[in-house]
């Protein structure tokens, strides 16, 4: 027995001691592991609502962009489409949908969001999302196990998955036209789009025009810029005549949607230490009550 | 100790009545799970892009969890405080864990869309995740319960191994590794008691993590910030009457005389136990104030009050009863509340709390994600009736003196 309990104070003492090691020499890189990425130069999109004519030819372009079964051009021109409330699938990354059907109706096109604290990002068990640089959040087929826990996290809910599949099912979801983006072409929705609805460019300089519009034509728009604060930033803005919340878009804070379960996170692991302490403390609690049961024994 | 207790392999016929119903539904869960792999996650489960989670991972993987926590809460009163009497439950609650995170495992294994990658977590890291805090913890302590679970094959196999044939001239090989690994495990047993403690707390409460980054997506009732802790206090509280609940049945089915003086005095520690997470869950609620949603009275608030009064505090009120504690029926009855509370606890919220923004219609779990999920227990009950047949787990009466003492994981060995 005296044996045992020296061998297992060595070992609580090497177990503590390297514990304290870790925390002085790595606090940092725990921390950082993935950091989001969020420069000023992050690109964005500012979708001008009122602008939109709601001809689809974005889903068209996307779809082929994305070695997705197009269709024939034509069969987009139609109003059928509209009749339900699509959302972004595998099939179609970006869906146009009419809105405010009883008053002036309003075509608006949803994809991902690109938020820059996305909550996929910070869900993602392996890590195969990323936000890069220019803005985009990207997705790495390679990596995902399918376990679908960023469609939990996403607030808008965006990602989807290919449950008719039995092999390689993916997750799906707007990429910003990463691989045009990066050789400096246009993401193909913003390319073919005939009207400008959307504009490309500087996230910085998207608010600035959002806000010069808004001032120019207050008849025009609703005076907020969907996206500018919303989970802490999107790389997507939009503006509308109307409110775009609970019509269109989820009620949501301003903070990022990954904040409270990260610190919660890092609480509970902060360097270490709070799993070593629990098990320095139950090594003494294991260690004290065996003495006191050998004593009781010895009497 | 006055009674004698000693683990032993229980002699009786594997075949009942009852094992062959369980066996009709493992095999119809068995069905759907290769219909699963052959067809895809959407050809068996209601699953869509508005309900990406189901009944596996609310029922299967966090029910789951949670139910195995006997494992961890007897290890800790046993091994850790030395309370040498409950030693007798130890080992049952040893095997159940080891096989509900078994099952736990396999319904991630099933649940995920490409299980071959199944070991990504392992190389791929991204420690801001709660599901890899999860995941990683999980795949430790199955290991640790496994290594915890070796002295109990060394203790059936040292001195009886007995190859059949030419196999015959091993069997003294085998024998003395086995001794080997008996002595070398006793030494350091204590690290993995201790380690399997420490990671049932992390992971217990990670699985409380997991659903706060669905935000608003998930109702008021449920979604609070204190979630990991209020996961953890009733994974304390549901540890216990798992016990109960699981040698009282093995008792009746065996055909052995419930030990109720044990269970009775470990039933002690559940009342205050369900207490501290009673104050914990309407404690949040007072102070996020989120009883307003329970005036409306729909199915969130229905199930809410389920949840708490026949899960909690009904049961509560039970095994602060002297009387109650006494009686095995009691005993069971209250037990089975408490597990019946928690299982309702992880699915209301896994699924009835979580209300995605485009949602068209809600979830409900198709016959086949059922017949997987009823698969998965009946496979596990067999599995406990086949392994307490094989390995000393459960303790019986016994004459034989002179049994040696160990340190780590022994029944009663004084
Ligand atoms: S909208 Fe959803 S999928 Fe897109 S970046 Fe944000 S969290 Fe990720
Ligand atoms: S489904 Fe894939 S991408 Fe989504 S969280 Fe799981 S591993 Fe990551
Ligand atoms: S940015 Fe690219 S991927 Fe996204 S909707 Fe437009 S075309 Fe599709």
């Amino acid at each position: 027995m005296s044996q045992n309990r020296r061998d297992f104070l060595k070992t609580i003492a090497v177990i503590g001691a390297s514990g304290t090691a870790l925390s002085t020499v790595t606090p940092k890189k725990i921390k950082a592991a993935p950091e989001n990425i969020i420069s000023n130069e992050r690109k964005g999109v500012l979708v001008d609502t009122t602008v939109c004519i709601g001809c689809r030819k974005c889903e068209w372009a996307c779809k082929g962009a994305h070695d997705i079964e197009q269709g024939n051009y034509e069969d987009y021109q139609n109003d059928k489409s509209f009749e339900t409330n699509r959302r972004p699938s595998a099939k179609s990354l970006t869906v146009v949908n009419q809105y405010f059907t009883e008053e002036t109706p309003a075509t608006i096109k949803l994809q991902c969001m690109h938020c820059d604290h996305p909550a996929c990002v910070s869900a993602c068990i392996v890590g195969a999302f990323t936000k890069v640089e220019n803005g985009s959040v990207i997705w790495d087929t390679n990596k995902c196990i399918g376990c679908r826990y960023c469609m939990v996290a996403c607030p808008f809910q965006v990602p989807s998955f290919e449950y008719e599949k039995a092999l390689d099912p993916k997750i799906a979801k707007c990429d910003f036209c990463y691989e045009r983006t990066k050789v400096g072409k246009l993401p193909a929705c913003i390319e073919i789009c005939p009207v400008e609805a959307m504009t490309y460019g500087k996230r910085e300089d998207l608010i600035l025009e959002a806000k010069r519009r808004i001032k120019n034509y207050p008849d025009r728009y609703y005076d907020h810029i969907f996206g500018e604060y919303e989970v802490g930033g999107t790389s997507w803005l939009y503006i509308a005549q109307k409110d775009l919340v609970s019509s269109v878009f989820p009620k949501l804070g301003n903070n990022p949607a990954p904040g409270v379960s990260e610190s919660i996170q890092h609480g509970l692991f902060a360097y270490f230490v709070p799993p070593i302490a629990v098990y320095a403390l139950l090594g003494g609690i294991m260690w004290l009550s065996k003495d006191r049961e050998t004593k009781k024994e010895n009497k | 100790m006055s009674h004698l207790h000693l683990p032993t392999p229980i002699s009786k016929k594997f075949f009942t009545p009852g094992v062959i119903v369980l066996s009709v539904i493992a095999l119809n869960g068995i069905i759907f799970l290769l219909g699963r792999f052959f067809f895809g996650i959407g050809s068996v489960t209601n699953l869509n892009d508005q309900f990406p989670w189901g009944i596996w991972i609310g029922l299967d993987v966090a029910a789951g969890v949670a139910l195995a926590a006997g494992g961890f809460t007897t290890a800790a009163l046993g091994h850790i405080m030395h309370r040498d009497k409950y030693e007798t439950v130890i080992r049952p609650a040893l095997l159940t864990a080891m096989l509900g995170y078994t099952f736990v495992a396999t319904g991630v294994f099933v649940d995920i869309g490409r299980w071959y990658y199944i070991w990504h977590p392992l190389v791929m890291w991204n420690g801001n995740s709660a599901l890899f805090e999860v995941g990683i913890c999980v795949m430790i302590y199955v290991s640790v319960l496994y290594i915890e679970f070796l002295p109990i094959v060394t203790e059936r196999f040292i001195d009886k191994v007995n190859l059949p044939g030419f196999l015959s001239r091993f069997n003294k090989i085998i024998d003395r590794l086995l001794r080997a690994l008996d002595r070398g495990l006793s030494k350091t047993m204590f690290v993995f008691i201790i380690a399997g403690v420490v990671l049932s707390c992390l992971h217990q409460s990670s699985l409380g993590t997991l659903m706060i980054i669905a935000g608003p997506k998930m109702h008021p009732l449920w979604q609070t910030p204190i979630l990991p802790l209020l996961f953890l206090l009733s994974a304390f509280s549901v540890g216990f009457p798992m016990v109960i609940a699981e040698s009282l049945s093995a008792s009746r089915s065996f055909g052995l005389k419930p030990e109720t003086e044990v269970l009775s005095s470990l039933s002690k520690f559940i009342a205050p136990l369900l207490g501290i997470y009673l104050i914990g869950k309407l404690g949040d609620m007072v102070i996020r104030e989120t009883f307003v949603y329970l005036a409306e009275i729909n199915s969130i608030s229905i199930m809410f009050g389920i949840e708490i009064i026949i899960g909690v505090i009904v049961p509560l009120r039970m095994f602060l009863s002297p009387e109650v504690r006494k009686s095995p029926t009691g005993l069971f009855i209250a037990s089975m509340l408490v597990i019946f509370g928690v299982v309702m606890n992880r699915f209301n919220n896994f699924v009835t709390a979580y209300n995605p923004p485009y949602a068209v219609e809600s979830y409900f779990p198709s016959f086949g994600e059922i017949s997987v999920t009823l698969g998965f227990v009946a496979i596990e009950i067999l599995m406990y009736r086949l392994f307490v047949m094989i390995f000393p787990v459960i303790s019986i009466p016994s004459t034989k003196a002179n049994i040696k003492t160990k340190y780590a994981i022994r029944g009663v060995a004084k």
